[in-house]
């Protein structure tokens, strides 16, 4: 299977030329998207073969370093990232045969759309860490072209400089890595790598470097800071392929490390990694809850996503070194099972977020509103993404975060008392972050779609064209079915738990009313098919039966409003208006928030204003202290560049024979 | 006929909250009027007002969307299947294992989601101030009632409702510190979660201090009737929780006879009034907080809650 995976991975690849030849024609985004749609397609079931194959298929090519080649595999891992990160590309390139249309530069995304594609899907086949860091850094590349797209808008180029920075230094941590795993024989390859482990002190380097360079990616505070630059600056279908699907490859990466190259984990090791996770969930949704940019604020909520993903395989880490497999085995099923819901209602609410965008022109939600008037179909969808991320029931998100209370409720069995006082932080940290979440949901939906516009382009915003529509409406259909029908998806995971833990949670399909049962059904179920019927059911029978019984007259009236109705939509709430009580609460605390409120003295006629302050507390005490020494030194070092040649030539030999010496102390 | 019976019990206690919750309500208002020495509105009163509003044609707001006429009906059953699966008069009924402690929690999350969405939907500010002080309010309820749930999942191994309540019952269970913690915590997110005195005042309709009413402050009619009959229906589901967690006496175990049922109708209706009156007596003797207030009141239910959760963590027998 690995080879057809190669085939489908160079026919992305050659769609690049094409679409350099094509990128005059008219035709070139049908053409380019079209393809890219059946390739991820066919690139997709061979991942869903693949999960179910008994042995791991592998391909060679004779690339890359002499004595090595270019190793590639499909194992259970890889294959289940195989599902989604072409699921995410399949419905991206669907959307963008719609929205593509608009594009005002197709000669800057064509050609790196595909290459990207690629790039995805060949780091999570690597078998050799040269192939894996080489595809790695192709994909930063890739979607750096692609962020910078529009690159007369200072803000992307902005953004693009702070992620390829940020990038540099994530491939860096992997490099030292992979160098650490390797060893000093340079065993490259993946299975020479899970032969031997490495000594304690080495793999606790190797785990952080794996989350510093994978988590940089994934956007784990306090690495997240290009993430809600670099993500919104991209077109639509491309953020929401960075958000809903780069994201989920560099936690492959992350497990790809830890679970599988670095043998059995220690118990300290969780810790790191749930301390990280909560931290990263709750920061990132409080981020979320501030903007006001609607893409923006959807970046933010990846990062999010991200936490809650990394709480379930520092749950995982925890209760494998401890020996209790099927404990690990539900932790490991909620993280991977949230990595995929999260790639599919992310990639919906970034859809509907360029849906939006394209209609009015607007990312503000300031300047948008009342668009559940213009675009009934688009803000459906994106209402259903709104519902699944803020997991609630009978949708897929909160099927995923109720495994991983499930889990959380197992670890008081961890003997350790590290563990014992920072789960319960976590499980705190967890919940908080899900009742944020749903308020941020709230604010996103309703300042954009419900209320009354705010501007005359979100006033006169036409409904999307059929082919973002589609893609969309497909997305939310996944969510409900992964919502109402967990048991599949949760069985689906079974062989990837079991390569990686030794385990698999108990099967699920066979059950009663396809309920889920973790554990036993004495523990705890959950049935969201019937969750789903039974809420329907009921609505209906109370709208029959008032309908019939009652009244079912209705008359449009003008707006009541207490008795004090304003005309202008200007009174309405705005985003910022929506987040004032959440910034006072937790603001204040954590980003510093200060309202100063200007009122003019009576007789004038200035307006008042209130200008809220907020403060980025990572970006101050982290990004700023180094981006000011490195601005420093540069500074001091300048004087180098205008040396005469006698200079030059004493400094090469003065380094030389520091060298030397230390050589010559080393041995 | 095992089957036909249980589907008989699980209908008997849907019809039973919908029947009782008005009437706990009526009670409450009937009490608290007794205490400050007034008539009061009859017992029935809350009845008459339902049905009344249904039979009114509902005026709606121009700019209203579908969503806004549909969240009445989501809303309201959301909050009727969530007070379906709390045990009252009998535990194990046929679909408690659809959703356990942390399921009804979300169903009434997601019934606050859809009703903090109508508060936006028109497009006045006195929705916005409500919905985004409702959403501030959840922000700290919801994870305290987590917190209360971890609690009480890791004391009765179980998060089904029904298992829990067995445990209760069971010589097993003991005085507890972290017990205590829950219960206190349990009963302060209860009462913001009501909307009642001193977190909001449902009887207000002071725009500035109200916050659940302002959010539906556009709605009229069968829609109002609907929304008003889900805020009965959500303070009739916390009374019973707290019920069938901490005072869990007399709910007829499954399989029982008629008479253990009759006892555990009887029961219930009487922790019902018990709630009632307690809850009456404390609204009459405090004060309704500022909002700004409301996240230290609130604050410190979760911080209760994370005590709680941290004693059982670390000792199995506190």
């Amino acid at each position: 299977m690995a080879v057809y995976a190669l085939y489908g991975v160079a026919a992305l690849l050659a769609l690049a030329p094409v679409a350099v030849a094509l990128s005059r024609s008219s035709r070139a985004s049908n053409v380019i998207y079209g393809a890219s749609l059946i390739v991820t397609l066919a690139l997709g079931a061979i991942g869903l073969e693949s999960l179910f194959a008994p042995a791991a298929s592998i391909a060679e090519l004779p690339l890359g370093v002499p004595w090595l080649g270019a190793r590639f595999r499909i194992d259970a891992l890889a294959a289940f990232f195989i599902i989604v990160v072409n699921l995410g590309g399949a419905t991206a390139s669907l959307f963008a045969l719609g929205y593509g249309r608009h594009e005002e530069t197709p000669e800057r995304v064509l050609p790196f759309y595909p290459m990207y594609l690629a790039a995805m899907n060949l780091v999570v086949l690597a078998d050799d860490a040269f192939s894996f860091l080489v595809s790695w850094e192709f994909m930063s590349l890739t979607s750096w072209a692609l962020v910078i797209a529009h690159h007369r808008d200072r803000e992307n180029m902005r953004a693009g400089y702070v992620y390829l920075l940020m990038a540099s230094f994530g491939t860096l941590a992997l490099l030292l890595a992979f160098g650490l795993l390797a060893g000093s024989n340079g065993n490259y390859a993946f299975d020479a790598i899970r032969a031997t482990h490495p000594a304690a002190a080495l793999s606790a380097m190797v785990l952080v470097l794996a989350l510093v360079g994978a988590g940089s990616k994934a956007g784990i505070v306090p690495l997240h800071a290009w993430l809600p630059l670099a993500h919104p600056a991209a077109p639509s279908h491309i953020s929401a392929l960075m958000s809903g699907v780069m994201t989920k490859v560099a936690v492959y990466g992350f497990m790809r490390i830890v679970f599988d190259l670095l043998g059995p984990p220690a118990w300290w090791w969780s810790m790191a990694v749930l301390a990280v996770g909560g931290i990263t969930a709750v920061m990132g949704v409080l981020y979320a809850l501030m903007q006001h940019d609607l893409k923006r604020l959807l970046a933010y909520h990846t990062v999010e996503n991200i936490g809650i993903v990394y709480i379930g395989l520092g749950l995982a880490l925890a209760f494998k070194a401890q020996g209790m497999a099927v404990a690990a085995a539900l932790a490991l099923a909620a993280g991977l099972f949230h990595v995929f819901n999260h790639s599919v209602f992310k990639s919906l609410l970034f859809f509907g977020a360029g849906s939006a965008l394209n209609a009015t022109g607007e990312r503000d939600m300031e300047h948008l509103g009342g668009l559940i008037h213009r675009m009934p179909q688009t803000a459906f969808a994106f209402l259903v993404g709104c519902v699944a991320i803020s997991a609630l029931p009978p949708l897929n998100g909160f099927v995923s975060e109720w495994l991983t209370f499930q889990a959380i409720l197992l670890s008081p069995q961890l003997p350790s008392w590290g563990l014992k006082l920072l789960v319960p932080g976590v499980g705190a940290l967890l919940a908080l972050s899900a009742a944020l979440a749903a308020a941020c949901f709230v604010k996103a939906f309703g300042v954009t779609f419900l209320g009354r516009p705010r501007t005359p382009a979100a006033a006169d915003a036409r409904e999307t064209d059929s082919n973002s529509l589609a893609a969309m409406f497909a997305l939310a259909a996944l969510c409900l079915v992964a919502g109402i029908l967990p048991g599949i998806f949760i069985d689906a995971l079974a062989p990837v738990t079991h390569a990686l833990v030794g385990e698999s949670m108990p099967h699920q399909s066979g059950l009663d009313w396809l309920t889920i049962v973790p554990i036993a059904e004495s523990r705890s179920s959950y049935n969201g098919l019937l969750v789903f019927i039974f809420v329907t059911l009921s609505g209906s029978i109370a709208a029959f039966a008032i309908h019939r019984l009652a009244s079912d007259k209705l008359r449009r009236g003008p707006v009541w409003d207490c008795g004090y109705p304003d005309p202008s939509p200007v009174t309405q709430y705005t985003a910022s208006s929506f987040a004032q009580p959440i910034r006072r609460v937790y603001g204040t605390a954590v980003f510093r928030a200060r309202e100063i409120g200007e009122m003019p003295p009576p007789g004038s006629i200035a307006p008042a204003r209130l200008t809220v302050e907020l403060r980025d507390p990572i970006w101050d005490a982290l990004y700023a202290p180094v981006a000011g020494a490195i601005g420093f030194a540069t500074e001091r070092i300048n004087i180098l560049q205008f040396l005469t040649i006698r200079r030059y030539l004493s400094l090469v030999f003065a380094a030389l024979v520091f060298l030397l010496l230390v050589l010559a102390i080393w041995s | 006929m095992v089957l036909t019976h249980d589907f008989f019990f699980q209908g008997g206690q849907m019809l039973l909250v919908l029947l009782l919750s008005p009437l706990l309500t009526g009670f409450v208002r009937k009490v608290k009027a007794r205490l400050l020495r007034r008539e009061g509105p009859p017992l029935l009163q809350p009845y008459r007002d339902l049905i009344r509003l249904m039979r009114k044609e509902v005026v709606l707001a121009q700019n209203a969307s579908w969503l806004f006429r549909v969240i009445p009906y989501i809303v309201f059953a959301g909050t009727w299947v969530a007070a379906a699966l709390v045990p009252t008069f009998r535990s194990g009924l046929l679909f408690s294992w659809t959703a356990d402690l942390i399921a009804i929690i979300a169903l009434l999350g997601s019934a606050r989601f859809f009703l903090a969405l109508a508060g936006l939907d028109v497009g006045t500010s006195f929705g916005g101030i409500g919905a985004s002080r409702e959403v501030m309010i959840a922000s700290l309820a919801e994870p305290a009632m987590l917190m209360i749930m971890f609690t009480l999942a890791l004391i009765a191994g179980s998060t089904q409702l029904s298992a829990m309540a067995a445990f209760m019952l069971s010589s097993q269970v003991g005085l507890r510190v972290s017990l205590g913690l829950a219960l206190l915590a349990l009963i302060m997110v209860a009462i913001a979660e009501n909307a009642r005195i001193p977190v909001d005042n449902p009887a207000t309709h002071l725009e500035l201090t109200m916050v659940h009413e302002a959010m539906v402050l556009e709605y009229s009619g069968r829609h109002l009737a609907l929304i008003d009959l889900t805020s009965e229906l959500k303070l009739l589901l916390y009374v019973s929780l707290i019920g069938c967690l901490f005072v869990p006496w007399g709910i007829a175990a499954p399989g029982t006879d008629a008479q253990a049922i009759a006892m555990g109708i009887a029961t219930y209706i009487a922790k019902l009034a018990a709630g009632g009156v307690l809850l009456a007596l404390f609204e009459t003797a405090i004060a309704k907080m500022r909002v700004f207030r409301v996240p230290e009141f609130l604050g410190a239910a979760l911080m209760l809650g994370l005590l709680a959760a941290l004693l059982r963590f670390v000792s199995g027998s506190l």
